[in-house]
């Protein structure tokens, strides 16, 4: 009885960012809400063994990912692009400060980024390959540490670091191709 | 597929040399960590070299707070709304699931 009223008092307000990882992993809405659930109801039965006073987020996306892995992604049979190509460092500041006059300071990029729309973001993300995907998800999205994301999705440190930043630089050159193609930012750009 | 070096991030003048000077680094390297920097995942040795860098050398800056302004821009674009039938379909779950085993 307490650990029921425990659990849900501590795990239902992590219910938005969890519901939203979910989206990213699954790409859709029906899929998002089931794996949610899922999750939840893991969660649950396995709450006994969980230490108090340890990270109950990064527990909570240990059992998402875990989840989405074993169930969600293994449903969906067709083959998935597993790598990103190698992407310049600072792609998206240097094709936008490509199309800008000179000497105008730097705020004219970061303008740029406020035109980008959830859509594009949320797209772009979700145009990554999976390892990538939830790497720079965890990262950038959910604030995790490097040691954090190793410990839920099982990958030893050093390839967590890795697939972060080339998944970064591979979100920014998707970002900056919906940029272009809705005409808000590299006018003269055409993502290479 | 032209090298673009825009603002010069690449070849700073408050610099030079800066690679053969003890304690500092040069452009290449800071970006070369820029990741490993905003993460906060540095040794407090390395991140006191790049802070130093940064000190002197304003296109890094630029890029470096370009940067961090899009962790923040894809952070802040990546919300959606939690259905309400969501929050009902866990909260039942959860019910059922104590009465199963609850006593």
């Amino acid at each position: 009885m307490a650990d029921q009223a425990e659990f849900t008092d501590l795990a239902m307000e992590y219910m938005p960012p969890l519901y939203s990882a979910a989206l990213r992993m699954t790409r859709n809405p029906a899929d998002a809400e089931d794996l949610v659930q899922e999750t939840y109801l893991k969660a649950y039965r396995a709450f006994g063994g969980f230490e108090a006073g340890t990270n109950l987020k990064a527990w909570l996306y240990r059992i998402l990912t875990n989840t989405y892995i074993n169930s969600y992604r293994a449903k969906k049979r067709r083959p998935e692009i597993s790598d990103v190509e190698d992407v310049e460092d600072l792609f998206l500041y240097r094709h936008l400060s490509a199309d800008q006059p000179s000497g105008l300071g730097r705020s004219a990029e970061e303008e740029a980024l406020e035109r980008i729309t959830d859509t594009e973001v949320k797209d772009a993300i979700e145009s990554l390959p999976e390892t990538f995907r939830l790497a720079v998800l965890l990262a950038d999205v959910e604030g995790f540490s490097y040691k954090e994301i190793a410990e839920i999705t099982d990958v030893p440190i050093g390839t967590v670091m890795s697939r972060i930043h080339r998944g970064r630089k591979a979100l920014q050159k998707a970002l900056f191709e919906f940029g272009s193609a809705r005409g808000l930012v590299g006018a003269s750009g055409d993502g290479k | 597929m032209g090298e673009q070096k825009a603002k010069g991030v690449d070849a700073n003048p408050a610099m030079p040399g800066g690679a053969h000077i003890s304690g500092f680094v040069n452009c290449e390297e800071t970006v070369e960590r820029l990741y490993f920097y905003l993460d906060g995942e540095l040794t407090e040795e390395r991140r006191v070299e790049i802070t130093r860098h940064l000190d002197l050398c304003g296109p890094c800056v630029d890029a470096f707070g370009f940067e961090a302004e899009l962790r923040k821009v894809i952070a802040n674009r990546c919300k959606d709304h939690v259905p309400e039938s969501l929050l009902d379909r866990v909260a039942h779950a959860l019910r059922d699931e104590h009465a199963k085993h609850g006593h």
